[in-house]
């Protein structure tokens, strides 16, 4: 149960929070205010006790046969039945012709990698990855593709050929998809 | 349209600013932008607010900056462009004045980040381009797509990790100049070298702070300008455009397209010509987010050829006394990046640097008398170039 996306977060969110709301109920009990003297500089401060949490629901529908695809172990994006324009990310409305009449279609297995970088000051909601490889990947199918490289970054350069895999990412269990040296 | 002109700016001291609220952040560069034109808040007919949020307390910056500083019950309203939002402020207010809908019209650009700690501001950064796609799943970080743009523009033309770092020793240098810059301490090559990654091939030294701070002007018409001061600074041109949000939809990563199109479109306005526009400019701002940015920037705005930014830098050719001074005082990298004040605070400065009023040892010499402001929000998400002008 250790290696679920949504544990690997509430763990370091915990982390990250539960201190500081401990001395923040000290200090209230204490003192009457959530009030403290910045020892940097001396200001006085006010801590926010309404806590705000966020966390977004994002309407797939009418991408569903996206993620049917995901399931199945493939990327799929969208072409236009109308006018031929390719969409990746898939779109299911097409601006050019204002059709929305589309065909969904696999991306072919290998592309070139055009640029990377390695994210090592993650997002807290990242941060139980070790330093993470993400990538641009310019594929025949007519588009690029921003996903993490599954490699030694010293190894990438520009052009290298790159698998996709689709599939459960470690660490966090649910289905996506990444690319991996051809 | 009518001619515009800046007749009033301010700014605060930029950094972490725990001394101040959001709104007497504001206040601060209301009062000396006020000061400056020798106006009173009476006088000021609309205003816009320029602030993203999002780590900070307020959600209606507008109503709360409005209230403070005086101003209702005139008509404000917040605008919105990333780390362009100044710029997108300044712009509508631009077109407020000349529009003939008002005649004196206040920006102010006020950004508090230090209000969230800065996991949270990072987090919130990272979502900067298209939510799912790229940061839902696979967590890229501000500092992430600019090292994106970096890794092909190195590897493409050759340029090193040290020509990065130069920018972020001259813009150091600058700030170390500019009593209102977050940073006012110089940096040797070596120390931005050794500093960490946050982003490889980006370093902490290549990358601008999490700041607070805020930056106001008055634009005004021609009739008002010229009751107001004798030296009214004119806005001769505003260019601008968007890039995709999803990078990966772009069509090559050494240049920001949007910004190219928005200097097209201001230099065609203000009469410059594009192969040559350092012939007609004096100083310029431009956007170093990162030291990355700032060498596209000199790429997109036509001060050298595609490829050879970094050259500029490595001859030192944008101090004083080189091609065009550029970030003289020490850019969004050493003066800070309080995202929405950003672009108001180019503006100000440009117009003070245009009357030869900035500290004399970072004072351009102003001789053909016009500057550009180059602000960029998100990774060329959107792209704002202002011309000011003393004529
Ligand atoms: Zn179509």
């Amino acid at each position: 149960m250790s290696d679920n996306v949504v544990n690997s977060v509430s763990k370091t969110l915990d982390k990250l929070y539960k201190e500081p709301l401990k001395q923040l109920e000290t200090l209230i009990g204490a003192t009457g205010l959530p009030v403290y003297k910045d020892p940097k500089s001396g200001a006085l401060l006010w801590v926010d006790v309404r806590e705000l949490r966020l966390r977004f629901t994002l309407s797939v529908n009418k991408i569903a046969k996206f993620v049917d695809g995901l399931r199945e172990g493939k990327l799929l994006y969208t072409v236009c039945k109308r006018c031929g324009a390719k969409f990746f990310p898939p779109q299911a409305d097409c601006p050019r012709c204002k059709a929305s009449d589309m065909e969904w279609r696999e991306t072919s297995p290998v592309g070139e990698l055009i640029t990377w970088t390695v994210i090592n000051v993650k997002p807290a909601s990242f941060s139980h990855h070790a330093d993470y490889v993400v990538g641009i990947v310019k594929m025949p199918d007519g588009f690029n593709i921003t996903a993490w490289v599954e490699a030694d970054p010293k190894t990438l350069k520009p052009g290298m050929k790159m698998r996709l895999l689709v599939d459960r990412r470690p660490g966090e269990n649910y289905i996506t998809y990444w690319f991996k040296p051809a | 349209m009518r001619k515009v002109a800046v007749v009033g700016v301010g700014t605060s001291k930029f950094g972490n600013r725990t001394d101040v609220s959001l709104p007497e952040l504001a206040w601060e560069s209301v009062k000396e932008a006020l000061d400056d034109a020798r106006l009173g808040t009476e006088d000021i007919e609309a205003f816009v607010v320029g602030n993203v949020g999002g780590w900070s307390s307020e959600m209606l910056p507008a109503v709360v900056v409005g209230e403070y500083c005086g101003l209702v019950p005139k008509s404000g309203v917040r605008v919105e462009a990333a780390c362009a939002t100044g710029s997108a402020a300044v712009r509508t207010a631009y077109h407020m004045v000349a529009s003939g809908e008002s005649d004196i019209v206040m920006v102010i650009g006020v950004e508090k980040m230090n209000e969230s700690p800065t996991p949270t501001v990072v987090e919130f950064i990272g979502r900067a381009g298209n939510y799912f796609w790229e940061f839902e799943n696979f967590g890229l970080t501000f500092p992430g797509y600019y090292a994106l743009y970096a890794t092909a523009y190195m590897h493409r033309y050759g340029a090193t990790e040290e020509d990065l770092c130069k920018v972020a020793v001259k813009n150091h240098y600058y700030g170390s100049l500019n009593p209102k810059a977050q940073f006012q301490k110089a940096i040797t090559v070596e120390e931005c070298l050794n500093s960490r990654y946050v982003a490889w091939p980006l370093k902490l030294y290549d990358s601008s702070p999490i700041t607070d701070g805020s930056s106001a002007v008055i634009l005004a018409s021609e009739e008002a300008a010229k009751k107001i001061t004798d030296t009214p600074v004119w806005i001769k041109a505003i260019g601008y455009a968007n890039g995709t949000a999803n990078l990966s939809k772009r069509l090559d990563f050494i240049g920001l397209e949007a910004a190219q199109i928005a200097a097209q479109m201001a230099y065609k306005k203000a009469g410059i010509d594009p192969l040559e526009p350092v012939k007609y400019l004096d100083v310029a701002e431009v956007h170093d987010c990162f030291t990355i940015a700032e060498i596209m920037a000199y790429e997109d705005l036509g001060f050298a050829k595609r490829g050879e930014g970094y050259k500029l830098v490595r001859e030192g050719q944008t101090y004083i006394g080189g091609l065009i001074p550029v970030n003289v005082d020490g850019g969004l990298k050493a003066k800070g990046h309080p995202i929405g004040a950003t672009g108001v605070s180019m503006i100000a400065e440009l117009t003070r640097q245009l009357r030869q009023q900035v500290e004399k040892s970072r004072q351009a010499p102003i001789r053909k008398g016009m500057a550009l402001a180059h602000n960029i929000g998100g990774t060329g998400h959107y792209a704002f170039v202002t011309i000011l002008s003393l004529s």
